[in-house]
């Protein structure tokens, strides 16, 4: 967990709505693992007030990469940032994805929606690192939501897509795609990031499947380093079932930990 | 070398910054951040005698220059604190006050109790005001004879100074105030957040699943200040100010007006290390005007005629 102020944007890319920075922050670089987040503050002044929450979309030696699409008034601000600005991020944070030898040589799926593929690209990586054969399936509403496809494509990872409205690739959820590829491929594990139906979904096919799933959540967070308990989840573990911080605890879970609720207010 | 010591008669403290209690959690969770030994002091998260579940979520929102929340005091019991919090927090030389909670005033008394013989505590700070735990942010601060009673029950019991925070929930601070004063408290710490809320308009629905929860952060210094300020003018006890405070000039108000500390919240969700930030920007602030010690800045604003006084009844 390092404060850096002075973190600086080297570059900088966006199709329309979605966007990509990258930063020169060595110290948080060389810590980071696939699924933990950054804390980005936007303004010094206090508006907006809070932090906000980024998965590390992926690594180098001395640089981060954020993905994000612009949702309110934070990732507004931040996505007029240029390059030279300095921001100041608190990273790496939280407990990433589970993976290591256990999946070597085996395949896996890993399914991001919208802008869930954030963390995907850092984990497609350590991945291939670690010599696991990984399938990526990356759904959208339309063709123009999938703005990392040619990354993906560029460097060799094998990549479906899906688009709702079928402007692009299969037409329909990614947790349709999925579903027809499970007919025939049967990954040792899945790992996914994205809307909450569609992570469900995925965690109700992985139980059917007996399939291990990691799945990173999201929340709006108030520190990001399990000080304000501000962004809790029911996660179930052995028989204890408790609210716990999605900031420390996660972002990801096991899909067996998660318990879905119904939003009721 | 500026000395920072302000002494509050029943506790000193190396400087007048202290982290507020609900935004450092058990003051663990600022260690990668912050060196402890550096701060006046920290306030523990609120604590029970069991464990709490807490509210279901969403439990902040975010306002202009606000935060509001509705946490509903998750957290560990008395129990836990004592085994595997206090000997960690032993190691460092700084104020350690625990924030005590209850659902009744025995418990609020129990949890007293249970804690008297542990070492590395210098206080209680009573939370009588959190709105977040019954329905419609009710709770003992908002009525001048709850707080009597429960002061005093916890007075008889407690080993340690005992300092009440007062919600800003009311009518009449002042009243709340001096019936703490009355009950025997040590001290008070005003204010805990105010009672809000806010709605999404796409959806209709309140932005916490709680409805209501309290406001924090910049928006509310203004009306903190206000407070503290009428609170000092009225009490003989120590009052550390709460409010929106985000950097040294923030802090100073508070102490120009009469508090004899101060306790930074919602900043340090922020910005870990903002206490740190504050305690050098009084210390530059200290060099700039001449000071030698902080204690003479306190209660030192200028009012032509008389300070403001409660019209008595």
């Amino acid at each position: 967990m390092i404060k850096d102020s002075q973190a600086k944007i080297i570059h900088k890319e966006s199709w329309k709505d979605y966007y990509l920075f990258s930063f020169q922050s060595e110290k948080i670089a060389a810590q980071a693992m696939p699924g933990q987040f950054l804390m980005v503050r936007i303004e010094p002044s206090p508006y907006p007030l809070l932090r906000r929450p980024f998965s590390i979309h992926s690594r180098n030696e001395n640089t981060l990469e954020i993905f994000f699409k612009i949702e309110g008034i934070g990732t507004q601000l931040l996505a007029q940032k240029e390059i030279d600005d300095s921001l100041d991020l608190l990273g790496p944070l939280g407990k990433g994805f589970r993976f290591g030898v256990n999946l070597e040589k085996k395949a896996v799926a890993v399914v991001g929606g919208g802008r869930g593929i954030a963390p995907l690209y850092f984990l497609a990586e350590e991945l291939r690192l670690l010599g696991v054969g990984a399938k990526i399936f990356y759904g959208g509403k339309s063709e123009a939501d999938l703005p990392l496809r040619e990354k993906f494509e560029k460097n060799g990872f094998d990549l479906s897509c899906s688009t709702d409205d079928g402007s692009f690739a299969f037409k329909g959820l990614v947790t349709d795609l999925l579903q027809t590829e499970l007919e025939r491929f049967f990954p040792a594990s899945i790992f996914a990031c994205g809307p909450e139906e569609m992570l469900k979904k995925i965690a109700d096919m992985a139980a059917k499947k007996k399939i291990p799933a990691e799945l990173s959540l999201e929340s709006m967070m108030g520190c990001g380093f399990g000080a304000c308990w501000g962004c809790v989840r029911r996660i179930k573990r052995g028989k204890r079932e408790e609210w716990l911080k999605i900031c420390e605890e996660g972002p990801v879970f096991s899909s067996k930990e998660i318990i879905w609720l119904e939003e009721e207010r | 070398m500026i000395d920072l010591s302000v002494d509050l008669g029943f506790l000193k403290l190396k400087n007048p910054v202290l982290a507020a209690s609900g935004t450092v959690g058990y003051g663990l969770e600022l260690l990668p951040f912050v060196d402890l030994n550096k701060l006046g002091g920290i306030v523990i998260k609120g604590l029970y005698f069991s464990p709490r579940e807490g509210n279901p979520p969403p439990r902040l929102a975010e306002t202009a220059s606000g935060l509001l929340n509705a946490i509903g005091l998750q957290g560990i019991g008395v129990h836990e604190f004592s085994e595997k919090v206090l000997p960690r927090l032993k190691n460092y030389k700084t104020a350690v006050i625990v924030n005590v909670c209850g659902d009744s005033d025995e418990e609020y008394a129990a949890v007293v109790d249970f804690l008297n013989k542990k070492e590395g505590i210098a206080a209680f700070e009573l939370n009588i005001s959190c709105p977040n735990l019954k329905k419609d942010g009710l709770c003992p601060a908002l009525d001048p004879k709850a707080t009597f009673s429960l002061v005093r029950l916890v007075k008889k019991v407690s080993l340690r100074p005992v300092i009440t925070k007062l919600s800003p929930n009311v009518t009449n601070i002042v009243e709340i105030a001096l019936s703490a004063q009355e009950a025997g408290s040590d001290g008070i710490s005003l204010v805990n957040t105010f009672l809000a809320m806010s709605v999404d308009i796409e959806t209709k629905r309140p932005r916490l699943a709680n409805i209501l929860g309290g406001l924090s952060g910049p928006a509310i210094k203004p009306i903190a200040l206000r407070m503290v300020y009428q609170v000092v003018s009225e009490v003989k006890i120590p009052v550390m100010g709460i409010g929106g405070i985000f950097s040294g000039a923030d802090a100073l108000e508070f102490l120009i007006v009469g508090a004899k500390a101060v306790q930074v919240g919602t900043a340090n969700l922020i910005d870990p290390q903002i206490t740190l930030k504050i305690i050098k920007e009084i210390e530059d602030y200290c060099r700039r005007k001449g000071i030698q010690r902080i204690e003479e800045i306190i209660g030192t604003l200028k009012v032509k005629g008389k300070r403001w006084r409660k019209k008595k009844t």
